[in-house]
């Protein structure tokens, strides 16, 4: 209940963090980039879940996807600042 | 030297930027497209890169590889868009003095490559539909 509770906070910020979506996850979504209403400085978990809540057919594939923060792939518990370039990186596949 | 680009490699020149007089050794892996997949046919892939990290990712593959062994010199090149079957869609080169160097340092550039730069893969079917390739079992 207390996560939930947390999410509702966020969804009242008056912050929008850009998130850039390539290949499958940009496709799901109909455009490269999601606009995430959010509290300033949400950890990427937070921003995980708020991304699967907002854009539902992007949920399985978040799941296996990595989120790069400034072009570094970022573990869950980093903190993403005001300005800080966000992306989903569903898995790789080059070569 | 590290590069995404849009048009077909010239793996020949590439081979020959990366060749220097204290090197006895050159690798040279070229990454093709492929016609089958398990039993799914492909007529062309279409790659598509996040170009500013994948960029800062190979510059981190190369210096890495300089750093684990006596590079003279590593070039990796990785094509983006529309390739048919058959065309070069990755090459890495690199120069040691030995061969043994030379084929581990390549191998470690293109796996890493492969493991960590953001770069995907759509296979296109005869039919006209296309997947995303994103296998990797779990983020880490």
């Amino acid at each position: 209940m207390r996560f939930k509770a947390e999410q509702e906070n966020f969804t009242r910020g008056q912050f929008h963090i850009r998130v850039l979506l390539f290949a499958r996850a940009r496709e799901l979504h109909g455009d490269q980039f999601a606009w995430v209403p959010i509290a300033s400085r949400p950890t990427v978990a937070q921003l995980r879940a708020l991304l699967a809540e907002q854009i539902p057919a992007l949920d399985s594939l978040l799941q296996v996807s990595r989120i790069a923060v400034n072009q570094d792939f970022a573990d869950d518990a980093q903190v993403i600042k005001s300005g800080d370039e966000v992306a989903v990186i569903p898995p790789v596949s080059g070569g | 030297m590290i590069r995404l680009t849009h048009d077909p490699i010239d793996y020949h020149a590439l081979t020959e930027a990366v060749r220097a007089p204290h090197c006895g050794a050159v690798a040279l892996f070229l990454g093709t497209v492929r016609d089958l997949t398990g039993q799914h046919v492909t007529v062309c892939l279409d790659y598509e890169a996040y170009g500013p990290m994948a960029e800062k990712k190979l510059a981190e593959i190369e210096a890495e590889v300089r750093r684990r062994w006596p590079v003279g010199d590593v070039a990796m090149v990785h094509r983006l868009g529309r390739l048919a079957v058959g065309e070069v869609s990755v090459a890495v080169a690199v120069s040691c003095p030995h061969r043994a160097e030379a084929f581990d340092a390549c191998r470690f550039a293109v796996d890493t490559l492969k493991e960590l730069v953001p770069i995907w893969k759509r296979e296109n079917a005869p039919d006209g539909t296309g997947e995303w390739v994103h296998q990797s079992a779990k983020p880490g």
